[in-house]
């Protein structure tokens, strides 16, 4: 039985070799460098992103994996290079002219504003509010639909991600993982066409995991691209369609998930040359995930 | 030694309804919108009260515009002083800006105060109400209803001129206390308050943050001006002498009292600051304990004692929400 999600892999036919050009990319990567001193973060030659896709970024710690999302998403700004998002020159645009476009991220260190509700959180993330202007949010009249439309948006989305319940509570109350839910549920609210997801997984518990996987892969058949990075190979094999793999700045395989499992650069980059023992890159199943038997199946 | 403690109390409400007690009001509300909601540290809002009382001053005694324009004067060295502050500082971390404007603050003070300023500031005497004419102090009392000598309101007793600067003032805190609250509630408050919170996380959603913190600085540095406005009014004249560092420090007292990021908390605050301070001078001085040199300090220690005593007790202030308090930002 095959991965629903991989049987309709647009990119299962692409080459996996580093710089690919895919048919349709909604990110396109070139030449983008960062350095911090003498240290090479990132040092990115060509990479391009597949729309309607989810494409997980992974790699040894101090690979470059978040000052590369930091610096597609505006949060740092690039020595050398150039990427255009959706046809847009980014390359050295602020970080919230980036989200309006439609980029819109997550952080390794979740941000839930703690001193705001939920619902305030959700609220927040709603883009071309015409009350976020100094004069107009002086007369309630102009913002009040808009107001009154977000706000149903934004109970909507609390409730495909189970947290209707804490609609009123503040952020700062919340557990780590219904922090993680509530960070994605925002940036979802920005209407996003690609979102970047900064270790989405990290420190939510094993329970939460297999929700969070779901609305992750229900994100492209609303149209959205996901982008994510992601240490537990367990969820890049699941979950994603291609997989780009960084060390020490630089891509260094990219393919769909079993190609890069079998790709010795890969595993050379994780546990250094002198390895003896390939398997112990092979994703190991965890009998806890309900969609572990479709990995089974192609492993096999 | 008896101590009359209706007269006390009496000394107290009249300086806590009084026109200083509105000054350190609009002081504090500008803060609020800076440090409560923004997350901004401003520890130079008595400059903002300089530029507001001197923009009135200056231009209304010594180049003899109208009293409006004196204000509108006062309004817009606010907003330069917030732009002159704002613009090299707000992209870095919120430290600078703190360096910045105590710094800023404690340099107009001083240039004001200079031998080559006298022409245009009056140097280190200020500039006088009898100066220029009617001067902006007649032309605000023309304007006054309240033209007898004494007016006497239950326990208190006003001058006309100090009833009608706090009816003026209080007007105005209250004024900006509706203007606070409308923005507060609108989608533009939330962006600033998710600021205050975590400005990567409203970055990473499309917000412009250090547009942002410019509106609010700009905002808060206005009420700040105006409550400089109020103090030039209802002390007569200006002189650089009134406007010490240690204002902004009484200005975040009055906050942390009523509780910051609490609309009313300013207004609150500046009454209590003022009823504990003036209160406890009265009985001091009748109980003639200590001399009178002593009693300007002494009762600023009580309200140290009284903030302490609040921090232990009540760290979210009068007004604040507790639960907010405690979690870790």
């Amino acid at each position: 039985m095959p991965d629903p999600a991989n049987a309709s892999n647009p990119l299962a036919d692409i080459a996996a070799e580093p710089g690919v050009a895919k048919p349709d990319p909604i990110l396109v990567v070139d030449a983008v460098r960062r350095s911090f001193g003498g240290l090479k973060a990132v040092d990115v030659d060509h990479l391009e992103i597949q729309r309607g896709c989810i494409t997980a970024l992974i790699g040894p710690n101090g690979a470059g994996k978040t000052t590369f999302f930091n610096l597609m998403t505006g949060f740092d700004r690039a020595d050398h290079g150039t990427w255009t998002f959706n046809g847009h020159n980014l390359s050295r645009a602020p970080a919230h002219r980036v989200a309006r476009l439609g980029m819109v991220r997550t952080f390794q260190l979740t941000k839930a504003l703690t001193r705001l509700t939920c619902i305030e959180n959700m609220k927040l993330g709603a883009i071309g509010q015409r009350g976020e202007r100094l004069l107009s949010a002086l007369i309630p009249r102009v913002w009040k639909d808009q107001e009154r439309a977000i706000e149903v948006r934004a109970e909507a989305l609390l409730r495909r991600f189970r947290m209707e319940h804490m609609r009123n509570e503040l952020g700062g109350t919340l557990s780590g993982g219904q922090r993680k839910l509530l960070e994605m549920a925002r940036a979802l609210m920005a209407d996003p066409s690609l979102v970047m997801l900064d270790e989405p997984m990290a420190g939510v518990n094993p329970a939460l995991t297999q929700s969070l996987l779901e609305h992750i892969k229900a994100l492209p058949r609303d149209g959205m691209t996901v982008m994510f990075v992601e240490h537990d190979m367990d969820v890049v094999m699941d979950i994603s369609d291609w997989v780009v793999v960084m060390a020490q700045g630089r891509i260094i395989a990219e393919g769909t998930p079993d190609a890069v499992a079998k790709n010795p650069a890969v595993i050379d980059a994780y546990l250094g040359a002198a390895h003896g023992d390939e398997s112990r890159f092979t994703p190991v199943t965890r009998d806890t995930a309900p969609t572990s038997a479709a990995d089974d199946e192609q492993e096999a | 030694m008896g101590v009359d403690l209706l007269s006390a109390l009496a000394d107290g409400i009249n300086a806590a309804v009084g026109p200083t007690a509105a000054v350190f009001a609009l002081a504090a509300i500008g803060l609020n919108v800076h440090y409560g909601y923004t997350g901004l540290l401003n520890f130079g809002q008595v400059g903002f009260m300089l530029v507001g009382a001197y923009g009135l001053a200056i231009s209304v005694s010594l180049w003899g515009v109208s009293f409006w324009a004196g204000i509108g004067v006062a309004i817009l060295a606010s907003v330069a002083l917030a732009l002159l502050l704002g613009l090299p500082t707000l992209r870095l971390r919120a430290d600078y800006l703190a360096i910045a404007t105590i710094a800023a603050a404690e340099i107009l003070r001083f240039v004001l105060r200079s031998s080559p300023a006298v022409p245009y500031t009056g140097g280190q005497f200020g500039i006088p109400s009898h100066a220029g004419g009617p001067g902006f102090h007649q032309t605000f009392l023309a304007l006054s209803p309240f033209s007898g000598d004494r007016y006497d309101i239950g326990l208190l007793t006003f001058t006309g001129s100090r009833l009608w600067a706090a009816i003026v003032g209080w007007s105005l805190v209250l004024l900006c206390l509706v203007l606070v609250w409308t923005l507060m509630r609108s989608p533009w408050g939330r962006v600033i308050k998710s600021i205050r919170e975590d400005e990567d996380a409203a970055r990473a959603l499309g917000k412009n943050t250090f547009a942002y913190k410019m509106q609010a600085l700009i905002l808060g540095g206005v009420l700040g001006g105006i409550g400089g406005v109020v103090m030039a009014l209802s002390q007569q004249a200006v002189s650089p002498d009134q406007f010490l560092p240690q204002l902004t420090f009484y200005a975040y007292a009055v906050l942390i009292l009523g509780g910051a990021a609490t609309v009313i908390g300013p207004l609150v605050g500046s009454l209590l600051f003022w009823f504990v301070l003036l209160s406890v001078e009265s009985v001091l001085r009748q109980g003639a304990v200590v001399d009178s040199g002593a009693i300007g300090a002494i009762r600023l220690m009580l309200v140290g004692v009284v903030l302490v005593v609040l921090m232990a007790f009540r760290p979210q202030g009068i007004f604040g929400n507790k639960r907010e308090m405690m979690l870790d930002a």
